[in-house]
């Protein structure tokens, strides 16, 4: 009768199974359809995720904007919710003194790391060392906060007797120390990216390799490393748990890393926990500094872009 | 509402017209079971194949040689419209397997690999167990009765000259096999379906001399059943083995 | 003359060479900070927490006294939150990776949805808490709940997921979905069998170091309400709940040295629940790792 019945007198006949069950694949064929459709509505969720948070920390913003001016928030220097001074410089000031010291910690250690592993380290020693940097970008920031406070502050301490328990150095340093992993490993890509030919050329005029670094690699890769640069100073103004426990809560317009200060991000931490009502000014004000925030790491992250999309077209 | 009557009516003329054909085929056994006329096939505006015209003969090895590059692989891959998957792709012409032109909208490519199927260069187990990547096509097509599965993956591997090797380790992962075990693993997970014809790409370039032997010696065997299309840039494979011999050069055939 | 030339050369060659190794070891030394304060915290939180740690205080609740302080609650409501966590953002983040890799057409849409997932992996982590605040708090009027707290942390570890996921989709070599293909399987079918179980290493091992960077996220849960202290466990989504990151940002702004050595115990186990959840994580990468 068939194939498969005549050659090898087997029962079954794939064929005809497959004929018979051709009536289901229509079923089969809707699902093929309406699969794209769900996958398409996930991922429209990533998109739906970065409207909402346009939408809120507008519209929140705006109704601050009609209780308080836009002018007297970017422009005022006194920064008391509680009794009604809305001027936001204290916390802008507060964060842009953290993001110094943590990238004058960073960037140092981080390029320098960078290098090391990239020029100097070899295979089995980079093998080593570049996942156990990658511990450290791994910390929760919550144990940062808390070694800042109980550790880093103190041991200053020792050094700088007039030294406040919450202070903006010990917060910087250790916001520093966290972003290291994200200089030394995105910058270490930049320099491995850099074609070995243009390193043997320099090796072939006689040079040495602390030579080569800074005469060929670092000028080759320099458009990487910004970008990691600018990428770490992003994540250390977005940086919330570290400065809300080690440098405090007194908004504070200074540039003495001695200092309490209060940056942005404290800020929503200290008025969330607090019991701040819903509609009030202070729970608007959440969003009037989140927005701002939101806009210093968004330019940053651009720039990032925009550096690392130039450097790509490099090679 | 309409679409899904007409398909259904097109299942069952398929099915009553195919005892027909078969019946013809006893007869004479030279029939041809592909056809192909004056394809030409673009890689976007680069020509690939030019006016190719041929007959794959049934239950014959027909083998393709031609220097690389020449549009073997590119061919093969248009008999079950593998070749699609390149969205650039476009061919003129006609393909009739059958007597039915492939490339016509009702003529779905899923159905067509079920009737012809292919072996690839590389051997390409997924990463699953043996028993599984034999099953793999039944199942997708809907067969899921353990007992017939069971026997659909005896009756493959036997078919592929392979059961004695494998029939201890059949829930082993077929990534532990050997390159020409792997190969024939893939022989059989495309016997599974039955198919009509099977089309291999240079199926031992990656294979030792033993293995290669095994392989050519079981397409000797599989063409009792099925016809067989079998690029080769090995001449001497192409006599040891072929009925049919097609020689291609810059995407035209030469014969 | 020619006889000081050359030994100037010399002189300035000795000088480069110099120059190289002391910047070596500078370059070494400079590496070594990471590892050596790596070290000092983890001893810090050893001998600040170990006598804090037992049982007792793996089992009990929040109490006034240190000696009575326990992190139960919080370890039990990470695990929760873990949970919903996972199950938003490991279907929406592959579901979102199948369509980038495997159908999403070529046009500015796609491009769209690229960039705005790279984009959001910048966002900081505090503004999604205030984007849960706005939406799952308030609008859908979850309020501080465990629900509203899952939702927030899967939106903001979507897009890391959404990367791994994409490149373990990637990575999956053509040749076996050719196989499938040449079976006569249809798309959905070839992603569903071949595809996604050879993918699936990929997905966990990206989901898991996903999943602990929200186990110790804190900030944004302070802004959707996680409570400090509670004295139940979570029996609903709708329920009340806190995190051992919570807890142990309370414990650490407390005046009294005690509560200290209570945040450092807590440290310890979070630690350590990060620690076996990245080995989990290099166990199966290195079991899937030479599959293909
Ligand atoms: N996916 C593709 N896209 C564009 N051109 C292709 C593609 N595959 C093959 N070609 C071109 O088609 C021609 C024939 O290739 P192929 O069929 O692989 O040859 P063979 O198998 O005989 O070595 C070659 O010139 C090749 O460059
Ligand atoms: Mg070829």
């Amino acid at each position: 009768m068939d194939k498969g019945l005549q050659s090898e007198g087997n029962m079954i006949d794939v064929q005809q199974m497959i004929e018979n069950n051709k009536k289901k694949k229509t079923v089969g064929e809707r699902i093929e359809k309406i699969i794209p459709f769900f996958l398409l509505l996930c991922a429209a969720v990533s998109v739906l995720t970065t409207l909402g948070i346009l939408f809120t920390l507008l519209r929140e913003s705006i109704g601050f904007f009609s209780d308080v001016s836009i002018v007297n928030f970017y422009t005022g220097t006194n920064w008391s919710p509680w009794s009604g001074e809305y001027g936001v410089a204290p916390l802008i000031g507060g964060t842009l003194l953290v993001t110094l010291i943590a990238t004058l910690v960073a960037v140092p250690l981080g390029l320098m790391a960078a290098i090391f592993l990239s020029e100097y380290a070899n295979d089995k020693v980079r093998r080593i060392i570049k996942p156990i940097l990658e511990v450290l970008a791994g910390i929760p920031t919550v144990v940062y906060g808390y070694f800042a406070l109980t550790f880093i502050t103190p041991m200053f301490q020792s050094i700088i007797p007039d030294l406040g328990i919450f202070n903006a150095l010990s917060a910087g340093v250790v916001v520093g120390i966290m972003i290291i992993p994200m200089v030394a490993s995105l910058s270490e890509d930049a320099m491995n990216s850099v074609p070995n030919a243009l390193r043997e050329g320099a090796y072939g005029l006689g040079a040495t390799k602390l030579e080569v670094v800074f005469k060929v690699v670092l000028p080759a890769a320099l458009s990487g490393i910004v970008a990691s640069i600018v990428l770490a100073i992003s994540r250390a103004i977005g940086e919330t748990m570290i400065v809300t426990i080690a440098a405090g809560a007194t908004p504070n317009l200074t540039f003495n890393p001695t200092e309490s200060i209060q940056t942005m991000t404290a800020f929503i931490v200290q008025a969330a926990t607090g019991d701040t009502t819903f509609g009030s000014t202070i729970y608007y004000s959440l969003y009037a500094v989140g927005m701002t925030l939101f806009v210093f790491t968004l330019v940053m992250n651009l720039i990032a872009q925009y550096i690392s999309r130039k450097f790509r077209e490099e090679y | 509402m309409s679409k899904v009557m007409e398909e259904k009516t097109n299942v069952r003329n398929e099915q009553t017209k195919k005892p027909e054909v078969k019946s013809e085929v006893k007869k004479e056994k030279t029939n041809s079971i592909i056809e192909v006329n004056d394809l030409n096939l673009w890689y976007g505006s680069d020509q690939a194949l030019y006016e190719v015209s041929m007959d794959i003969p049934q239950e014959r090895v027909t083998a393709i040689i031609g220097p690389s590059g020449c549009g073997k692989s590119t061919f093969l891959k248009t008999l079950n419209r593998m070749v699609e998957m390149v969205p650039i792709v476009k061919t003129s012409g006609s393909i009739k397997y059958r007597e039915q032109d492939i490339f016509s909208s009702k003529f779905k490519e899923e159905y067509l690999r079920t009737k012809v199927g292919m072996v690839f260069q590389k051997p390409n187990p997924f990463p699953k167990s043996i028993y599984d990547n034999v099953a793999y096509g039944p199942r997708i097509h809907g067969v899921k009765k353990k007992e017939i599965l069971d026997q659909i993956v005896e009756k493959s591997l036997k078919g592929a000259a392979i059961w004695d090797e494998l029939k201890d380790r059949l829930h082993e992962n077929a990534y532990g096999l050997s390159g020409g075990q792997q190969q024939r693993v893939c022989i059989a997970r495309a016997l599974a379906v039955e198919p009509d014809v099977i089309l291999m790409d240079e199926p031992t370039s990656a294979l030792d001399p033993i293995s290669t032997a095994k392989v050519e010696e079981l397409v000797q065997e599989l063409k009792e059943k099925y016809s067989i299309v079998i690029v080769t840039h090995n001449m001497q494979q192409a006599a040891r083995i072929s009925d049919k011999t097609a020689f291609f050069l810059n995407g035209e055939l030469i014969e | 003359m020619l006889g000081q030339n050359e030994q100037n050369m010399k002189k300035r060659m000795e000088g480069r060479v110099a120059a190289n190794k002391i910047s070596m070891v500078l370059f070494g030394l400079a590496t070594a900070v990471g590892l050596i304060v790596l070290v000092l915290l983890f001893y810090r939180v050893l001998t600040q927490g170990v006598g804090y740690l037992s049982l007792d205080y793996i089992l009990n609740f929040p109490a006034p006294y240190p000696e009575e302080a326990g992190i139960y609650a919080g370890l039990i409501g990470s695990i929760f939150l873990m949970i919903i966590v996972a199950v938003f953002a490991i279907i929406i983040g592959v579901a979102t990776a199948i369509y980038l890799e495997e159908y999403a057409p070529q046009n500015r849409f796609t491009d769209f949805i690229r960039v705005n997932i790279q984009n959001l992996a910048g966002v900081p982590s505090i503004v999604f808490g205030l984007l849960g605040l706005t939406f799952f708090v308030y609008m859908f009027s979850f309020g501080y709940t465990l629900l509203a707290g899952g939702l927030t942390m899967a939106l903001l570890i979507l897009p890391v997921i959404v990367v791994a996921a994409q490149e373990a989709v990637r990575s999956v070599p053509s040749e076996i979905k050719e196989a499938s293909y040449g079976m006569g399987a249809s798309k959905w079918q070839t992603i569903a069998r071949v595809v996604l179980p050879a993918a699936i290493p990929g997905i966990l091992t990206g989901a898991i170091i996903a999943l602990s960077r929200a186990i110790g996220e804190t900030a944004p849960l302070i802004i959707v309400g996680a409570a400090t202290a509670i004295y139940t466990l979570p029996d609903s989504l709708l329920a009340k709940y806190t995190v051992m990151p919570i807890q142990i940002y309370n414990w650490t702004g407390r005046p009294q040295e005690e509560w200290q050595y209570v945040a450092g115990a807590g440290i310890i186990i979070l630690l350590a629940v990060l620690l076996l959840m990245n080995s989990i994580a290099v166990l199966i990468r290195n079991k899937y790792q030479r599959r293909f």
